[in-house]
């Protein structure tokens, strides 16, 4: 079957996503670039196209309040910030996780303040890692909006329930214009099944949600969280084939390779820079270079064992980061690919890495040529742990 | 039996628990409650335990508001509402300060339902600290009386106003001391359609210093000095008042509570007491208590 493609903006394929999911309530607030989704979803429920209650918040700390008690209250829910949004949301974040609220947010990625910056990176997702919630970081345009019902499976299903996140980069995916497929609502309703929980607020059967746990019960609420997130981790992986098969694409599950197999040289990075690596490792693959590439689309649950396997051939990785720890001179993907090396014997590959695009910044071709020949240098012994790839000298 | 059960690990003599169960009492089954952090949650909800013998959800601190107008809107998108009730009950703090912004919010866009703020004028649950409910002079743990200090130097905020200045069509106070007026009060405010209020009085016995078995007295004097007008207010004007019959002198109120007692040792207290009674002249004056 021949599927039409239509050229929309990134922003209009994933409000369109959501719009064949048919959530219950959204909930949202404005920020920059978040607010085409948004704008995009109050037109659908203007033109009655939308059978769901849209609420206009007053911050984004109250869309998200706002979903957990939707949620609690049965409704499939859906948001999408940003930034300072998603920061202003934290708190909140560990509440609809900890009450295990299948809510689904894209997050548009954009830099932190100070100093103020509308621009991509990716330091406003990673910031939230230890909320409880599933994050898949997006590739482009088609991927983003794929993305959104695949999550809602993932979330929903009665033995993961957590909440997730849709991370796709701001202006670069949010803003760009593509050709993609729109996703069919009747593919859509086969695909997704209907939010059926079996836990609500409801008067005929009353429940307690959000109790007070003493130390002796603590423990265990969050034991059961990564429980959840470990079989998250086999669900990510049967939903991306689950939906190869009903729609003909695929993105990798937790983890995807390019020319991956016999790459000496593996590069890590998550979000709409795959495919600049992508085209960067084609042209260096001409020129005899065993370059490749481990997409990480899964961050939270973080595929440990997956990640092993996968760079078992290689001489050295390279991790990009579109973020910071301040104070530990990483990115969060460099440390995490790190950790997961230790204490095993399969792969004792150096990783180095890089921290760039930050605050939007470009990362061009030439840029990642040069991180790749600074990892040869590597092999020869010349050791680099992680630095900023993309410095001005002038500013520095 | 009432909705909100025994076996919750209330003071004796506990106002929230009070206000828990007049609330219900008004509701009945067909409800939900959503609580943001204090005393109410956390007595009433010591994990495996529930108290509540209705649907009821703890998020936050500061959202109650927000996620009883998220329940608001699943329920209408789902075409559930019927006649249930969707009903906040914060503390003053959770209410008049940290949760101020996600109530008006709530309020503007129009939600059916009713908040109901228990008024014990402090953080209790933390340990009886300064909040934008507590009266001027009262001691707190953070507005303590001292040397050079009478205590807590600030008027009360005027919260039920500021509801009503949202164009809430139902706003009322109430005390748990008058039960039957309270509960008179939340049912009108949860048959009213649109987002309205209750505010209700709420005399701590830990907080405020006295025996527990007077939780019901101190809450009388309150009303009976005019320091706690009983009032309604339907589309932002005054329509109902409780007339005070043989109004009582505030220091009868004030001797009655640990929180006040600085006002009666101290040199100068007698003055500052004028100051009080000023406020309780002004309520006669302004909601015609005589």
């Amino acid at each position: 079957m021949r599927k039409r493609m239509v050229v929309v903006e990134g922003s209009y394929a994933v409000a369109h996503a959501v719009k064949v999911c048919k959530p219950n309530v959204i909930s949202a607030y404005p920020i920059t670039p978040q607010t085409h989704i948004v704008e995009d979803l109050s037109q659908f429920a203007a033109d009655g196209e939308m059978n769901c209650e849209y609420m206009n918040v007053e911050s984004e700390f109250s869309a998200i309040s706002a979903l957990i008690g939707a949620s609690a209250a049965g409704a499939r829910t859906y948001t999408s910030t940003t930034s300072q949004g998603l920061a202003l949301m934290h708190e909140a974040l560990f509440n609809a996780s900890g009450m295990r609220l299948p809510i689904v947010m894209t997050v548009v990625n954009r830099a932190l303040s100070a100093p103020i910056n509308i621009w991509n990176d990716q330091q406003d997702s990673i910031s939230q890692r230890d909320t409880g919630w599933i994050q898949l970081y997006a590739e482009d345009v088609q991927e983003s909006a794929d993305m959104t019902p695949q999550l809602y499976k993932i979330a929903e299903d009665e033995d993961i329930l957590l909440p997730a996140m849709a991370c796709m980069d701001g202006f670069i995916l949010s803003h760009v214009y593509e050709p993609v497929i729109l996703l069919e609502q009747s593919l859509t309703d086969e695909f997704l099944p209907d939010y059926t929980p079996e836990f609500v607020l409801d008067p005929k059967n009353p429940m307690s949600f959000g109790a007070f746990a003493d130390p002796s019960t603590y423990t265990e609420f969050r034991y059961k969280q990564e429980k959840a997130m470990g079989v998250a981790l086999k669900r990510i992986e049967e939903v991306a084939l689950e939906f190869s098969e009903k729609y003909g694409r695929y993105y990798g599950g937790l983890l995807d390779g390019y020319m991956l197999e016999d790459a000496e040289i593996v590069i890590m990075a998550m979000g709409s820079v795959i495919g600049t690596i992508k085209d960067t490792i084609d042209m260096l693959r001409k020129e005899g270079e065993n370059v490749g590439l481990l997409k990480v689309r899964s961050f939270r649950p973080f595929p440990a064992d997956e990640i092993r396997k996968a760079l078992k051939n290689a001489k050295v990785v390279i991790t990009l980061d579109k973020n910071i720890s301040v104070g530990k001179n990483e990115g969060a993907l460099c440390t995490e690919v790190k950790a997961c090396m230790y204490n095993n014997r399969d792969v004792l590959a150096p990783v180095i890495g890089f921290m760039l695009g930050h605050g939007g910044r470009d990362i061009p071709v030439s840029t990642i040529v040069k991180m790749i020949n600074k990892a040869k240098l590597v092999e020869k012994g010349i050791f680099i742990e992680s630095e900023f790839a993309d410095l001005r000298e002038d500013l520095a | 039996m009432s909705l909100l059960k025994p076996g919750h690990r209330g003071c004796a003599g506990c106002c929230d628990a009070l206000a828990g169960k007049f609330v219900l009492d008004a509701l009945g089954e067909d409800c939900i409650v959503v609580s943001p952090t204090g005393c109410l949650e956390v007595f009433t909800t010591p994990y495996p335990e529930s108290a509540w013998g209705v649907p009821w959800i703890h998020s936050l601190f500061e959202n109650a508001a927000a996620v009883a107008s998220g329940v608001e809107a699943a329920f209408k998108a789902m075409g559930k509402m019927n006649n249930t009730k969707i009903i906040a009950i914060g503390g003053d703090g959770a209410t008049m300060d940290i949760g101020l912004q996600a109530i008006s919010g709530a309020f503007e866009r129009g939600h059916d339902f009713t908040y109901i703020c228990v008024d014990n004028e402090a953080y209790m649950n933390t340990g009886i600290q300064r909040s934008s409910g507590t009266p001027m002079y009262a001691s707190t743990t953070t507005s303590p009386a001292g040397k050079v200090s009478f205590g807590n130097p600030l008027n009360k905020k005027n919260m039920p106003a500021i509801i009503a200045a949202h164009g809430s069509p139902y706003v009322a106070t109430a005390s748990v001391a008058y039960a039957p007026d309270m509960i008179r009060k939340v049912k009108k405010a949860a048959q009213i359609k649109g987002p309205t209020y209750v505010h209700v009085h709420a005399p701590c016995c830990t907080g405020w210093k006295f025996e527990g078995s007077k939780t019901i007295e101190v809450g009388r004097l309150a009303v009976e000095t005019a320091l706690w007008p009983l009032y309604e207010m339907e589309n932002s004007e005054i329509t109902g008042v409780r007339k005070i019959k043989n109004r009582k002198p505030v220091e009868e109120y004030l001797k009655a509570q640990g929180r006040f007692k600085h006002l009666f040792t101290m040199e100068g207290g007698a003055e500052e007491i004028k100051k009080i009674q000023a406020t309780a002249d002004w309520n006669v004056k302004h909601f015609g208590l005589d």
